[in-house]
């Protein structure tokens, strides 16, 4: 089985890997490149905590090959913080509580920030629809909410 | 958990994945958006020696009104329909189902053509497809040929479409004025299949009477199911509650699911029934049958 050269920019910076075509997309992040800031949770494309930003969308990287990946531009939650400043959801989660654990606030970190990239303004319904693919088993979701809510706000 | 090795390969355009296909023949499988195959592959219900990857080839990602046909690429992603303004007016059977397929962040990898190729029966695009008189467009080594979607679940994963074929397009016949469609889907959560789901596109004459109807279920037996009885029963007549009463009962006696952790036999066939009739009163209430 031959092996793929591949070239991604992973937060900004430029990677090059050669991988096995069966190597998923969260297992070149966290071993091949040793960022291990996005969480395998079930590994069966349910929790989402595995979430990362691929080419502008938030998709769980468990269920990504690889090599599917090559040429893209892929955000992980090492990318939110820049120069320093945490990122608004970052700064959200941290003020509204919108963690106990923090095992899944990787993937809902990504899918948030993508929400907000899209969305400026989003309803409560809407933030519920857009983390409706991350499940969060500590705080019954109400205070990601907040935590979105404060980013939004934050943002505009 | 890590699918068994296989070779990956990545063709730039559509004949050269053909050419792919034509070489390594059932060893081979095509890859579009992976939401369904690479979990399969994860989790080694299916292992293939070679992955062909068409998310690159070009001109197979668009929606368009063509020739009286609605066109959707095969590789068009469950997110794109999702946003599309021509599928939010005019095509409400698919506004209705996509926002329930899987979950956000699967829809921005899953496409319309791998949910309806796939061949599993718990996906909800085929009963949508059949309902609306849907055809697909395939390509193979000797050209294009188009498959009636009621021609093509042959069972189980099992479809009409030869290992050296590759699903391009859906085509969907643009629906006539008076014509309404809707879609009904009961599941337990987000992510998971139906427990049941019906799929109802219906067009009335200048009468009120319906003219063509389709029905189709999910999740209700092997293949995606035509409930063609109860769309045979409902043509000609100007339906009222009694009517649909009955279609839905005819729709669910052509239900055959099995029991699991969703439910009874019993309970499934029953769901199939109401939400046939909703989705049928929906229909109806939306190509302005005045219900």
């Amino acid at each position: 089985m031959a092996k793929h050269k591949i070239s991604v920019t992973i937060n900004g910076a430029v990677r090059e890997a050669e991988v096995e075509s069966r190597l998923l997309l969260v297992h070149l992040i966290r071993e091949v490149f040793r960022m291990t800031g996005t969480h395998v949770g079930c590994d069966t494309s349910h929790c989402g905590a595995c979430t990362v930003v691929l080419d502008g969308n938030p998709v769980k990287s468990c269920t990504v090959l690889a090599v599917q990946a090559d040429g893209s531009k892929i955000t992980t939650v090492e990318g939110l913080e820049q120069g320093g400043k945490l990122h608004p959801v970052q700064e959200g989660f941290t003020e509204k509580h919108g963690l106990q654990c923090g095992f899944c606030t990787p993937g809902m970190l990504m899918t948030t920030s993508a929400l907000l990239e899209r969305n400026k303004n989003p309803s409560e319904q809407e933030i519920r629809e857009a983390i409706s693919g991350n499940l969060c088993r500590c705080t019954g979701y109400v205070n990601i909410v907040k935590a979105v809510q404060y980013a939004a706000e934050k943002m505009r | 958990m890590i699918p068994a090795a296989f070779d990956y390969h990545r063709p730039g355009t559509l004949d050269e994945a053909v050419k792919l296909l034509a070489n390594y023949g059932d060893q081979a499988k095509v890859l579009s958006g992976g939401m369904s195959l690479l979990p399969m592959l994860k989790i080694r219900l299916a292992s293939f020696a070679h992955l062909v990857d068409i998310g690159r080839v070009p001109g197979l990602d668009y929606i368009k009104e063509d020739g009286g046909f609605l066109k959707i690429g095969a590789m068009t992603r469950q997110a794109a329909l999702e946003r599309s303004d021509l599928i939010r007016s005019k095509y409400p059977i698919l506004a209705d189902a996509v926002p329930l397929i899987a979950d956000p962040l699967v829809r921005n990898r899953g496409t319309l053509g791998g949910n309806v190729a796939n061949g599993d029966p718990g996906n909800d695009q085929p009963a949508i497809m059949l309902a609306l008189g849907a055809s697909f467009v395939a390509r193979g080594p000797k050209g294009e040929r188009s498959i009636a979607a009621n021609q093509f679940y042959k069972g189980l994963y099992s479809t009409a479409l030869a290992p050296n074929e590759i699903l391009t397009e859906v085509r969907i016949p643009a629906p006539p004025p008076k014509s309404g469609g809707a879609y009904a889907k009961l599941k337990r959560k987000t992510g998971d299949f139906a427990v049941a789901a019906a799929a109802v596109q219906l067009t009335l004459n200048a009468s009120g009477a319906v003219e063509r109807c389709g029905i189709a279920l999910t999740n209700a037996g092997l293949t995606p199911v035509e409930a063609a009885d109860a769309a045979k029963f409902l043509t000609g007549k100007k339906p009222d509650d009694k009517a649909i009463a009955e279609a839905a009962k005819l729709a669910a006696a052509k239900s055959s699911p099995s029991a699991d952790r969703r439910g009874s036999v019993e309970y499934k066939k029953e769901m199939a029934r109401v939400l046939t009739a909703r989705a049928l009163k929906k229909a109806l209430e939306r190509a302005g049958g005045g219900r």
